[in-house]
């Protein structure tokens, strides 16, 4: 059941939930519907958040005390019962991943090797830097170890990076391109050589086509020997609060991924922006954005060549694995000097100088460049700080212009669809 | 809530971070969340509202354990701690960090403020409010109240006890 080989067979855009439930019956029945819908699927097993920072404890409450787990906790049920969640479900023509957000997940690796899973995600830097306050030394170590893990589980392995989508927005696309280039490296240096490399759809059509198409390249440049291919995450910041405009950005997520050629999507419903959707509302989602890409299918959007997203991309790249000949050390030295660092991201290692703004077209710019290696080749900066009035604006950009046309107001003209030819 | 109540008697700054050429040490506050809680775009909004203000601002970021925030204090000696959390566990995080922090002596006269989605789903109760307050914040603004004041009366608590505190 490799997740690379299955998505390489298929005819057009695989689409994929964020599901997770917490009872096994009922995670069962996710994954059969999820199978069963109208559309190229891969199935989604999404852990619960005490298991992503290892307190089983509260999870053995949880359970004694029926209080509801915002996911399924693979780690606290038995092999047995994960294998029998997906028996006679999850195979060659349907395969599972496992998506959690542990910086620690040596016992979520072991766990998915035990229930015959060979499909998970996640990255050293993607995983550490956004939540809590692991060091990125620790972390880079564990994910070192959790790639022999699941290559110990046999054949089929397969890591996604998760570096696309760091901190979910406000990072300039030529960072999050470098970051989950890096990420699929180091995967590579540690053994894998079924990978996909992520990429968050953020506040700008033109941008985001860009970006993947930069990422396409660099992974076809870097990674000439792995079985690769590009999965793109609809928007994860604020979420429209209208169900036309919450189908809307799905529909532009699905014209991004079409258009560059990425071979997977995972979407987001109309229930996102006030609590967990149901299964019901995950399917209509799945079939909603497979219909959209079947009438897409064969438009190919612009590609800029080595633009400014790749030359930037590039630039961080190359300073990264110029810091150290081992991967690893590189990864947390470019940390330390600044050579990777994410705007607005809290965690002690990040050097926490990069500050990034959307123009008035809903580019993600970047206001302070810090250390970054990007200077002679990025845009001018501009010199105003950026206020906590328009910090707030950024964040709701996407919802405030995907709901103003099912509120009757006119659509940014930055949102307008990209360049697309037959 | 209207707006929030002022429990204790304004007291002078502490001074903090750089001094501007020619102008006021700026006061040193302090912005964290709590252990359990992951958000960061909170933080963020609050330390540049706070720097708007005038203030400089140590941000501790997320998932920051007790006995941190605590060292943390009792380190930089802080005009203002600012705790924040938006996962539903503010409530029962900001009793216990308050509890701790004014149990230390060094610590009784620090203006402390909670914010964000302090409860699961509703508004907190008055009740709720009140042990809030007994635990030793100093003001409490909950998200899910229907307060529209709340930014500006953030805004208010900050100059009154913070920024224009020991000014001519």
């Amino acid at each position: 059941m490799n997740l690379g080989a299955y998505v390489r067979r298929q005819p057009g855009l695989v689409v994929q939930p964020r599901m997770g439930l917490a009872d096994p019956r009922a995670m069962r029945a996710g994954l059969r519907a999820t199978r069963d819908a109208a559309a190229i699927t891969a199935g989604t097993i999404t852990l619960d958040s005490y298991t992503r920072v290892g307190d089983l404890a509260a999870i053995e409450y949880a359970m004694r005390e029926g209080i509801a787990l915002n996911g399924y906790p693979i780690v606290s049920h038995s092999p047995e019962v994960t294998r029998a969640v997906v028996d006679g479900i999850g195979g060659d023509d349907f395969p599972v991943q496992v998506r959690h957000g542990s910086a620690r997940p040596q016992a979520i690796f072991r766990a998915v090797n035990a229930a015959g899973l060979r499909a998970t995600e996640g990255g050293p830097i993607s995983y550490c830097l956004p939540y809590g306050r692991t060091p990125l030394a620790e972390s880079v170590a564990n994910w070192a170890e959790c790639c022999a893990i699941l290559l110990d589980g046999g054949p089929g392995a397969h890591l996604e990076t998760f570096g696309g989508c760091l901190l979910g927005q406000l990072c300039p696309p030529s960072q999050l391109v470098a970051v989950s280039v890096l990420e699929a490296l180091y995967f590579h240096r540690h053994g894998l050589r079924s990978i996909s490399l992520s990429y968050a759809q953020q506040t700008n059509a033109d941008q985001d086509v860009e970006a993947v198409y930069a990422l396409r390249r660099l992974t076809a440049q870097l990674l000439p020997d792995a079985d690769t291919h590009t999965v793109i995450y609809t928007y994860m910041g604020l979420a429209p609060r209208t169900a036309g405009g919450v189908e809307a950005l799905l529909t532009r997520a699905v014209e991004i991924a079409a258009g560059t050629g990425a071979e997977r999507l995972i979407v987001k419903t109309a229930a996102e922006a006030h609590r967990i959707p149901t299964v019901a509302e995950n399917i209509a989602a799945l079939e909603h954005a497979a219909a959209q890409a079947a009438a897409r299918y064969g438009t190919v959007a612009d590609d800029p060549g080595e633009g400014q997203i790749y030359q930037e991309a590039y630039a961080m790249i190359d300073a990264v694995l110029n810091a150290d000949a081992d991967l690893g050390r590189a990864i947390v030295t470019a940390f330390r000097r600044g050579l990777l660092d994410v705007p607005y991201c809290l965690h002690p290692d990040n050097a926490g100088r990069s500050r990034s703004y959307l123009d008035a077209d809903g580019r993600l710019r970047w206001a302070e460049l810090g250390s970054l290696p990007i200077r002679a080749v990025a845009e001018r900066t501009r010199a105003q700080a950026v206020s906590s009035a328009e910090f707030l604006e950024s964040l709701s950009y996407v919802q405030r212009s995907f709901d103003a046309p099912a509120l009757g107001r006119s659509t940014p003209a930055a949102l307008a669809l990209p360049e697309v030819n037959r | 809530m209207t707006s929030p109540d002022v429990r204790r008697p304004p007291g002078p700054a502490q001074a903090g971070g750089m001094t501007p050429a020619g102008g006021l040490p700026r006061p040193a506050v302090l912005v964290s969340s709590m252990a359990s809680d992951s958000h960061t775009w909170n933080l963020i909004f609050l330390q540049l509202l706070l720097e708007e203000l005038g203030c400089a601002v140590t941000n501790l970021g997320p998932c920051v354990p007790d006995e941190m925030i605590e060292a943390e204090c009792l380190a930089r000696d802080p005009a203002m701690l600012v705790l924040s959390s938006v996962n539903g566990h503010g409530y029962q995080d900001g009793l216990r960090v308050a509890a701790r922090l004014r149990a230390r002596p060094e610590l009784a006269g620090l203006p402390m403020v909670i914010g964000g989605k302090l409860g699961v789903s509703a508004a907190l109760s008055p009740a709720q409010l009140e042990a809030l307050f007994a635990a030793g914040f100093d003001a409490v603004h909950d998200d899910r109240s229907a307060d529209p004041d709340g930014p500006l009366a953030f805004r208010r608590f900050v100059a009154a006890r913070v920024t224009s505190a020991g000014r001519p």
